[in-house]
């Protein structure tokens, strides 16, 4: 068979930019945001990435809706934990920094014996199962006392074994580091799945279960493979937390956990490979900075992806997407004014209804503390009809305008689309 | 891998091969039947293909022509008789396993992968009988046999301006090639086309009966078709379906000539073309 016109080159330039600045930022990131706490959120932005990306691999790309993923993620966290500890007293020789692999085993044993039977089917019962599974887990968690540690989980210390050229992994900038790479390797590794026969079929499974099966594959055998590929990925992540933490509660199998995944998977983006990533990194700034700022933070998620499921279904990722597509034919400087002024009326809303909120959350909670709420560095009376009559006129005000912002914005969008389209037609005639 | 693409392919090959001359057909029904509740839907079919004959499947509405197809490709399971292909029985097996064994089908309702470009809906149409299977550690980029024939099949279905758009953003037309696409990409040796022209119009769906014909050279092809024109233009042979059994199996000449055919089908189809084509 003679080669035709087909010409593909893997490792373009372009590829190798993106890689490299990936890598990049990787290695700088520490060295730009320096605070301890800057640094406790990066690693664990890290472990976030890789689980999301793993999750995605159900997800976006296998149209597998978990709901236990934490089962995998958690349970390498404890096999991660027990062989940290084997390490530290003896009895197991390997260095820390391969101790995510174990978690990964883990990881990758669990979901061949669970995957066995949740992937047997697809859609609705597929999720079902996988919730039982979960529940049946965390159940188990709170059994078997002697591996899970009951409430107060099992610790460890990840300063075990022979240091190697002076890495003790004591210091978390060198866990960031060990984080880091592992990061970079496993999303490697998780893109070149995608790259693969397997990872294609995969998707092919997703669009259409049931055509698959008159091309020759056999559809649960590519969940069951995909299933235990995700497995694998969220075990190391799950290792990766282990060491990070130095202790593994039963919460890291609880559905929350596995809600979570699921919550910022989607809010990233489950449509492209990168969205994961954006909804690793937007996982540790909502519960460690977003709590820190407000006791309604869940609250506030939950809206924010009530939004999205309803608006932008591609999540951040695809809002990114089709505006570069809107650049790339020129078209983004028409907007950015839309843009802006969607921006500030989004803005005046959360004012007014982050003040109902903080005032509801205020009486409901901390009422004992006085009427006075702290807001944005104002002082709203909770009981006074003044403080929730302004409030509620911030926000009708700023919905108003919004929706005003939102219909020039909707019109100039549509249109821009319109153009786009002629644009493709006419591109693919010439 | 590609010597182990290759063997397979041959295997295949020869294995259709032998059971040709031995058996003598491509494809055969025995006494097919598959009830849906109580009710009989096809009732004691029998059918033989030759190797390489093409043949349109016809019959009134609701006679169970799409059924059979389904029992066939193994989308259903018949409740008794056999269906044998290349002289090896596949009643009752799933469909990626007879796929395997050489059959291959399209859908009535296009039946694509919507969020894949053509590119990668006939890549994924050939992987597995190139011998790829469940690869996990090759680059799709660097299966030059793949890559090939996928770019090949588009150029066959006259999509190779199209290889990057997504299958969902496809005309119905385009979408219905691509259909034709998948379905060959396999290489199998016996097809199956459910309706391939359903919803197009006159000028298509004869640019469409030229495609069909081109890309199923040497194949063994049965087609489910209303337009008769296109029947008669396309089959060696015709088998009329009514209410679940083929009640004449023939060359178009025959069948048409066959008075329990014009009876029960033909002869109020055929008059409704005249009438159709005198009113023109």
């Amino acid at each position: 068979m003679s080669k035709t016109h087909y010409e593909f080159k893997p490792w373009n330039v372009g590829r190798w930019i993106i890689w490299s600045l990936f890598a990049l930022v990787l290695l700088v990131a520490p060295k730009l945001f320096t605070s301890s706490l800057s640094v406790t959120m990066l690693t664990q932005m890290g472990i976030a990435i890789i689980a999301c990306l793993s999750y995605n691999i159900l997800l976006g790309q296998g149209g597998m809706l978990s709901f236990g993923h934490a089962v995998y993620t958690g349970l390498g966290s404890y096999m991660a934990i027990h062989a940290l500890n084997a390490v530290s007293n003896g009895s197991m020789p390997i260095p820390v920094s391969l101790i995510p692999l174990v978690g990964g085993v883990a990881g990758l044993f669990f979901a061949i014996l669970f995957g066995y039977v949740t992937t047997k089917k697809a859609g609705t019962p597929f999720a079902m199962i996988t919730l039982g599974m979960a529940e049946l887990v965390f159940a188990m968690s709170l059994m078997f006392s002697e591996f899970f540690g009951g409430e107060a989980g099992v610790s460890g210390n990840r300063v075990a074994g022979d240091p190697f050229m002076g890495i003790t992994f004591g210091p978390p900038i060198q866990v960031y580091y060990l984080i880091a790479i592992y990061t970079f390797v496993c999303v490697a590794l998780m893109y070149a799945f995608t790259r693969t026969p397997l990872g294609r079929i995969l998707n092919a499974v997703r669009d259409n279960p049931e055509r698959v099966e008159f091309i020759g594959y056999n559809t649960q055998i590519v969940r069951y493979l995909a299933f235990m590929i995700a497995g694998f990925f969220a075990g190391i992540s799950g290792g990766l937390a282990a060491i990070n933490f130095e202790i593994v509660t039963a919460e890291v199998v609880g559905a929350a956990r596995s809600g979570g995944y699921l919550l910022f998977t989607f809010l990233g983006g489950a449509t492209f490979f990168f969205g994961p990533i954006i909804g690793g990194v937007l996982m540790v700034l909502a519960s460690v900075l977003l709590s820190e700022l407000t006791k309604a933070w869940l609250l506030y998620l939950g809206l924010i992806f009530l939004f999205m499921v309803m608006y932008a279904p591609g999540g951040i990722a695809s809002l990114i997407m089709m505006n570069l597509r809107v650049a790339s034919f020129g078209r983004l400087r028409e907007i950015w004014v839309s843009y802006l002024a969607l921006g500030v009326t989004a803005l005046v809303i959360l004012l007014g209804a982050g003040a109902m909120v903080e005032m509801i959350y205020h009486l409901k909670l901390d009422a004992a503390m006085g009427d006075t709420v702290r807001y944005l560095g104002m002082e709203l009376n909770a009981k006074a009809a003044s403080s929730w009559f302004g409030a509620v006129f911030v926000t009708l005000t700023g919905l108003g305008i919004f929706e005003l912002a939102r219909r020039e914005y909707s019109r100039q969008w549509a249109a821009i689309q319109t153009d786009i389209e002629k644009e493709i037609k006419r591109r693919e005639t010439q | 891998m590609s010597s182990a693409a290759s063997t397979a392919e041959t295997d295949r090959f020869e294995q259709s091969m032998t059971h040709v001359h031995a058996g003598g057909y491509a494809l055969e029904l025995r006494d097919l039947r598959k009830s849906f509740g109580k009710t009989e839907i096809i009732r004691g079919a029998n059918l033989a293909v030759r190797a390489g004959e093409r043949v349109a499947i016809i019959g009134p509405n609701g006679a169970g022509k799409s059924t059979l197809f389904n029992l066939i490709s193994g989308r259903f399971a018949p409740t008794s008789g056999e269906v044998l292909l290349n002289g090896t029985r596949i009643d009752g097996k799933k469909p990626f396993e007879i796929n395997r064994l050489g059959l291959s089908r399209s859908f009535q309702i296009t039946n694509i992968f919507p969020k894949l470009s053509v590119f990668e809906n006939l890549r994924c149409g050939v992987l597995w009988s190139l011998g790829y299977r469940y690869t996990l550690f090759r680059f799709l980029a660097d299966l030059d046999d793949a890559n090939n024939r996928a770019e090949e099949l588009m150029h066959m279905i006259r999509l190779e301006k199209k290889r990057d758009t997504l299958a969902m953003n496809l005309t119905y037309a385009e979408q219905r090639a691509l259909e034709i696409g998948i379905t060959i990409a396999g290489g199998a040796n016996v097809i199956l086309l459910d309706e391939p022209t359903a919803g197009m119009s006159k000028s298509e769906t004869s640019r469409f009966i030229d495609l069909i014909r081109e890309v199923t050279v040497g194949k063994t092809l049965l087609t489910v078709e209303h337009d008769m024109g296109v029947v008669f233009g396309l089959a060696d042979k015709i088998a009329v379906v009514v209410y679940g059994e083929v009640i004449a199996f023939d060359t178009p000449e025959a069948v048409r000539a066959n008075p329990k055919v014009q009876e029960a089908y033909l002869g109020s189809v055929l008059a409704d073309e005249q009438a159709a084509a005198v009113g023109h």
